[in-house]
């Protein structure tokens, strides 16, 4: 059974985390993902989930806790943003490369200073090589499924995951989503059972002083398991869709058949975008997307044949590497680069710190790449003021 | 005060093979506090000492599960153990965080004091060697007043008083803080029983001698350490409930904490004054201490 509701983004996150019944949750509030820390408490408080929520003194704390609990073997979740996610710098590590399958969610926020509440991927991104999954979402209903699907990823391949969602636009925004009932989640998502956990009777030391004989296999096992992560992802998804029916792959490509640019993008954009190339598309322009739905694991191979019969493709970053340029555009360049009939990429800025996307931003960089007579490398800067 | 009874022959779940320095305080004292709570003990373990002591993947010299964790997260760490335990209805486990100095008194200190504020049900054990030795002996605010470390050399000794952690830990008036030395095992395994008797966050500071940092000889550690509670330098005490203080040891022939210092390489340098002032720091801790008793 379904219900349908309308929840905000950070509602949906809470109703996830019931339904996949999380066992331990410790979070520390920051806006725009405060909703998330207070529904939860309500949620624990009146026994609709059995868990144990630890109000700590600061997101470091937070991360330290869910990591006990996850070592403790309990299926444990976290959720942040901005100055809160960058403060957990050195957990997400442990996380990571410790193979604990927790959940964080990031509200994407810009970071400070210029004390920003809004949204900006710049947070998230800059936590790229800790060894978490990082996936962004477009819509209510993909936050909430992403909290089920995630763990049960997660989990299968012993690997952390931060869920993406930007503020306001989603965190704060109603839209119906459609809540499964508690047996068919149990039924995809059954309750967690690690082989790897702190036994009494099987007393071993997790963590401990590591060699050069002995680390660099480390990493390479949890490159494995990222590299193993895309197939899960997919064979999960379709499971997913098995059960719920829908269909989360690492990418979606919308309208790309007989396109010759498409837009590239990540997050609540995506959906501004698919407004835009319906409308440019009724115009009759050769235009189509590329949503990044996964961005760790990098889906290198699935982007690339994707992107082959492309001619350009305009990738928007709402995000920047100060000194350098927006992250998804280096991602995607540097995946396309070997590929001798890779489009061109023509990267844009824009959005930053919350300023709004509009159809017409994105139109403006559609058209832009369309009427390029170069290959534009250096990044456009989307309605920026003078 | 209930007494309970203490067995030095207790099982040994600190085992040979580790990497300690020879006369390590800090080894005889994990050897102690495991020898009380026995093997349904789970270990939260942050960077310190110790995490070298335990030994490199894939050995381990300690008979129960550990966690090495972060360096500031020992509290937070134990406290999702603990979570994570309590949700599989597993109970009767110590959930032990053991951190040095450092990981206590200065870096851990935020996610200490916000564990004991929510009463975790875990036992938070500082071992105090008084500085980072782990990192080549600097000074951290447990280091005493006048103390050489690489951080404070001699030409600049350490101007500031040792920061009084039990003082602090009491003062979230938790069910149970204890000092304890490595001097006297009886006593230190008498509060470690105690603490795993009690419900609720728990705190011990055991003073532990460690030869590398503090100049002296490494068959020195036991009596430097008893010498550091007969000269009242180091005093054992408890505080239930933030209110109740109990001193468990007094010396009976005190020793001036003059004789404290002289047996150590740290302190070489001092001059009368500093010696005088740091006995003087002495004396008031000591009356304070006297006081609370007398009027708990
Ligand atoms: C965030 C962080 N900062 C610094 C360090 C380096 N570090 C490791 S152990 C240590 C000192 C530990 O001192 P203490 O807690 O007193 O334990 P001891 O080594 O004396 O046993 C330091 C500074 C670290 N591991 N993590
Ligand atoms: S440096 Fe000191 S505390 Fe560390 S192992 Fe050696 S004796 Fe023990």
């Amino acid at each position: 059974m379904v219900t349908t509701k309308v929840l905000m983004g950070n509602h949906a996150v809470s109703w996830g985390v019931m339904r996949a019944r999380v066992q331990m949750i410790s979070a520390y509030p920051i806006t725009p993902q405060t909703q998330i820390v207070e529904e939860l408490s309500e949620i624990c408080a009146s026994g609709r989930l059995d868990a144990k929520f630890i109000k700590v003194e600061s997101e470091h704390s937070a991360m330290a806790s869910v990591i006990g609990a996850s070592a403790a073997g309990v299926r444990a979740f976290t959720a942040t943003s901005a100055q809160g996610l960058a403060l957990m710098h050195e957990l997400l590590h442990w996380a990571g490369l410790g193979r604990l399958p927790v959940v964080l969610v990031d509200v994407n926020r810009a970071m400070a200073p210029g004390w920003s509440i809004w949204s900006d991927q710049t947070d998230a991104l800059s936590q790229r090589d800790t060894g978490l999954m990082q996936w962004y979402c477009e819509t209510n209903q993909e936050v909430l499924d992403g909290v089920i699907l995630g763990y049960k990823v997660a989990e299968r391949v012993r690997l952390p995951l931060m869920l993406v969602l930007d503020a306001f636009l989603l965190s704060h925004t109603y839209e119906p989503v459609e809540v499964p009932d508690e047996e068919s989640v149990d039924a995809f998502l059954p309750p967690y059972r690690s082989e790897y956990k702190l036994d009494l009777a099987k007393p071993a030391a997790f963590g401990p002083l590591t060699s050069p004989e002995h680390y660099m296999e480390l990493r390479y096992r949890q490159q494995l398991a990222f590299e193993e992560a895309v197939d899960v992802i997919i064979e999960e998804g379709k499971r997913f869709r098995e059960a719920f029916g829908r269909d989360y792959g690492l990418i979606e490509c919308y309208r790309c058949e007989g396109a010759e640019v498409a837009v590239l993008c990540a997050g609540s954009m995506t959906a501004t975008a698919r407004e835009t190339v319906d409308q440019m598309r009724e115009e009759g322009k050769p235009v189509g997307l590329i949503k990044l739905r996964v961005f760790r694991p990098f889906p290198t191979a699935i982007l690339r044949a994707a992107l082959v019969p492309l001619k350009k493709v305009a990738v928007l970053d709402r995000n920047i590497s100060a000194g350098a340029e927006g992250i998804f555009a280096q991602e995607v360049k540097a995946a396309m680069c070997n590929v001798p009939s890779a489009p061109e990429i023509h990267p844009y800025i824009l959005g930053l710190g919350g300023r709004d996307i509009t159809p017409n931003t994105i139109r403006t960089a559609l058209e832009t790449t369309l009427e390029s007579k170069t290959r534009n490398d250096i990044p456009i800067w989307l309605e920026l003021k003078e | 005060m209930t007494e309970t009874a203490v067995d030095l022959r207790a099982p040994e779940l600190c085992g040979p093979g580790h990497l300690a320095c020879q006369g390590c305080g800090a080894t005889l004292a994990m050897r102690y506090a495991l020898k009380a709570l026995g093997e349904r003990t789970i270990i939260a373990l942050p960077a310190c000492c110790w995490s070298v002591i335990a030994g490199p993947f894939p050995y381990c010299n300690l008979g129960v599960p550990v966690y090495h964790c972060a360096f500031e997260t020992a509290a937070a760490t134990a406290s999702g153990i603990r979570a994570g335990l309590d949700m599989q209805g597993i109970e009767d486990v110590t959930v032990m965080a053991w951190a040095g100095d450092g990981g206590t008194f200065d870096i851990g200190l935020q996610a200490l004091s916000a564990a004991a504020e929510r009463n975790e049900n875990i036992l938070f054990v500082c071992y105090d060697n008084e500085a980072y030795m782990n990192t080549g002996i600097q000074r951290s605010s447990a280091t005493p007043f006048s103390a050489w470390t690489t951080t404070t050399p001699e030409s600049s000794p350490k101007a500031d008083r040792k920061k009084d952690i039990d003082r602090i830990m009491a003062a979230h008036s938790i069910p149970y803080c204890a000092t304890a030395s490595v001097g006297y095992p009886e006593d230190l395994m008498r509060k470690f029983l105690k603490a795993k008797g009690i419900v609720g966050m728990r705190f011990i500071h055991v003073l532990a001698p460690c030869p590398a940092g503090w100049k002296m000889a490494s068959d020195m550690t036991v009596e430097i350490a008893r010498m550091a509670v007969e000269s009242n330098v180091f005093p054992l005490y408890e505080v239930e409930d933030g209110v109740r203080y109990h001193i468990t040891y007094h010396p009976k022939r005190p020793i001036s904490v003059e004789q404290y210092l002289k047996v150590q390489g740290r302190f070489k340098h001092l001059t009368p004054e500093m010696v005088a002032q740091f006995t003087a720091e002495v004396h008031e801790r000591w009356d304070r201490l006297q006081r609370d008793c007398a009027s708990s």
